[in-house]
């Protein structure tokens, strides 16, 4: 894991988009781990960024806002140049090529991209069967996190240059939750609810470093 | 379901052994995570699978599920329950976004229905007619989690008490008028306020004037906050009132009648959800606030007699 920088002038600067969602807990998180971290409502608001978080939320919601307020291209263009990216739960979503309904039927909602795969929207259930769990997760050393699983996604599809950072057992096999394509990083679980800021220091390396 | 697994799924440079621990429903932190997800968003009343898409189109968060919005309930009178089952299931199956349904006050096993149904969350509101006088369902009896409404610190602080994930201030539902909203919202901040001005030992006293858990109310004046999400609810009827209540410290907008008993419901709702995005924002609020048409007609809290008034209820 590259060790986050003090917060400085050096510090990376990380926007969080902040369209709906639990925005102040990743801003929180991501200072905490040493970035310059900024709300993001407008398309202005993402220039000089050296990363972007999408938090957890309602990834229509998220997704419908970014559309009517200019977000989505500015951000497909970016990163499809290189930006950074963090996405967790319905962020991750949105950081997906593709989106499916609980029961495979597609979803038909706005995307980012960024990743090659394929997120399956409340893959392990609705809302009573969200969990939390010891996840290990690949290259974040300490041992494993407390993953919450909130109405959560996981990943299919993976594109041959996306890594599985970690998975998690169900009746259907192993399921992707954390997974990493360069310098774009995606988590189903929610690390800013147990304030363990391991995947935030990782993404902030990720963002700290040139392309 | 969700057990971590050791080994890999597919092929990959990285190996991902993990932990065997029972993963675990249910949890405090289970329940509350699922309403900061829903935070800066509205939530919006639907009563039927049609509404339900609407919302969801809209930008809509999450929607309620109930069987009346609380305009007709009380236009109607009678007694107001939980829905019919077929119809909650019907909302679920047109939108993907989460689906809350309502219950009376200390009706546990209409809880224990929505439960079994598989919404994902419980709204114990007092727009329902009270079951139950003196108690409140044991909301830590449950794995769906429990929004309530309250009017002041105290009655926030005794549904957490009870396991409440969430809280609503309640102003006054089905009137399409602000002032108890403000009024409600007004009260549990500055509740809050005035908690993390007292020194420890003042705080016992307090808890006992509140008629709140000492924990509960040791946390808060430690931490300046609720420890659940606060949204806000009851009278909500234009794009300004959803920014002033965000302004006013709301974590996000309940909208009931506001939306299905206006002229425009698509148009009012998308800028409702706008609004509450934007709650800092003048000029966006200006702009979605533009052409909507007709709010819903509103009713004035004088001529509310106080049989009328939906917030006495919950104790």
């Amino acid at each position: 894991m590259v060790d986050a920088p003090a917060a400085g002038a050096g510090a990376p600067a990380v926007g969080v988009l902040a369209l709906q969602g639990d925005v102040a807990e990743n801003l929180a998180m991501l200072r905490h781990a040493g970035a310059r971290a900024t709300p993001v409502r407008r398309p202005s608001d993402l220039d000089g960024l050296d990363g972007i978080l999408v938090p957890g939320g309602e990834s229509t919601t998220i997704g419908k806002l970014a559309a009517m307020y200019g977000l989505l291209e500015p951000l497909r263009e970016r990163l499809a140049a290189g930006l950074a990216a963090f996405g967790t739960c319905a962020g991750a979503i949105l950081l997906a090529r593709g989106a499916v309904l609980h029961d495979g039927r597609p979803s038909d909602q706005p995307l980012l991209g960024g990743l090659d795969m394929v997120a399956r929207r409340n893959a392990f259930g609705r809302q009573i069967a969200s969990f939390e769990a010891d996840v290990d997760v690949a290259g974040v050393d300490g041992g494993p996190m407390r993953a919450v699983f909130i109405r959560a996604p996981w990943f299919e599809e993976l594109g041959a240059d996306v890594r599985v950072l970690a998975a998690v057992e169900t009746p259907l096999g192993a399921r992707v939750v954390v997974a990493r394509r360069g310098r774009v990083l995606a988590s189903a679980f929610h690390p800013e609810l147990t304030h363990d800021d391991r995947l935030h220091r990782l993404f902030v390396g990720i963002a700290s470093t040139p392309t | 379901m969700g057990r971590p697994v050791a080994g890999r799924p597919r092929r990959t440079q990285v190996s991902t052994v993990s932990e065997q621990t029972a993963p675990i429903h249910g949890s405090d932190r289970v329940k509350r995570g699922m309403a900061d997800m829903l935070k800066g968003g509205v939530i919006m009343d639907v009563v039927t699978a049609e509404q339900a898409v609407v919302a969801e189109r809209a930008g809509a968060v999450a929607v309620m599920a109930l069987e009346r919005v609380p305009a007709d309930i009380r236009a109607h009178g009678g007694v107001a329950r939980m829905s019919d089952p077929d119809v909650v299931e019907a909302i679920m199956r047109a939108v993907s976004v989460p689906v809350m349904a309502k219950v009376r006050i200390g009706h546990f096993v209409e809880a224990q229905v929505l439960q079994a149904v598989g919404v994902d969350y419980v709204d114990e509101s007092e727009v329902l007619t009270p079951a139950d006088e003196a108690h409140h369902c044991d909301k830590h009896a449950f794995t769906v989690p429990f929004v309530c409404g309250a009017t002041n610190l105290g009655e926030a602080l005794r549904r957490i008490g009870e396991g409440a994930a969430m809280i609503r201030s309640k102003g006054e539902a089905g009137t399409g008028n602000v002032v108890e909203a403000v009024r409600h919202m007004r009260a549990i901040t500055g509740g809050i306020r005035h908690l993390s001005r007292l020194a420890p030992e003042e705080r016992y006293a307090a808890a006992k004037e509140l008629g709140a858990p000492a924990d509960l109310v040791a946390e808060v004046a430690e931490t300046g906050r609720l420890p659940v999400v606060l949204f806000t609810a009851g009278g909500i009827a234009t794009p300004a009132d959803a920014a002033l209540m965000m302004q006013l410290g709301a974590d996000g907008v309940f909208v009931g009648s506001g939306i299905f008993k206006s002229a425009d419901p698509a148009g009012r709702a998308r800028a409702i959800v706008e609004a509450t995005t934007y709650f800092d924002a003048p000029e966006v609020v200006a702009k979605v606030s533009r052409g909507l048409g007709e709010a819903m007609a509103g009713i004035e809290m004088g001529t509310l007699g106080d049989a009328d008034r939906l917030a006495g209820r919950g104790w």
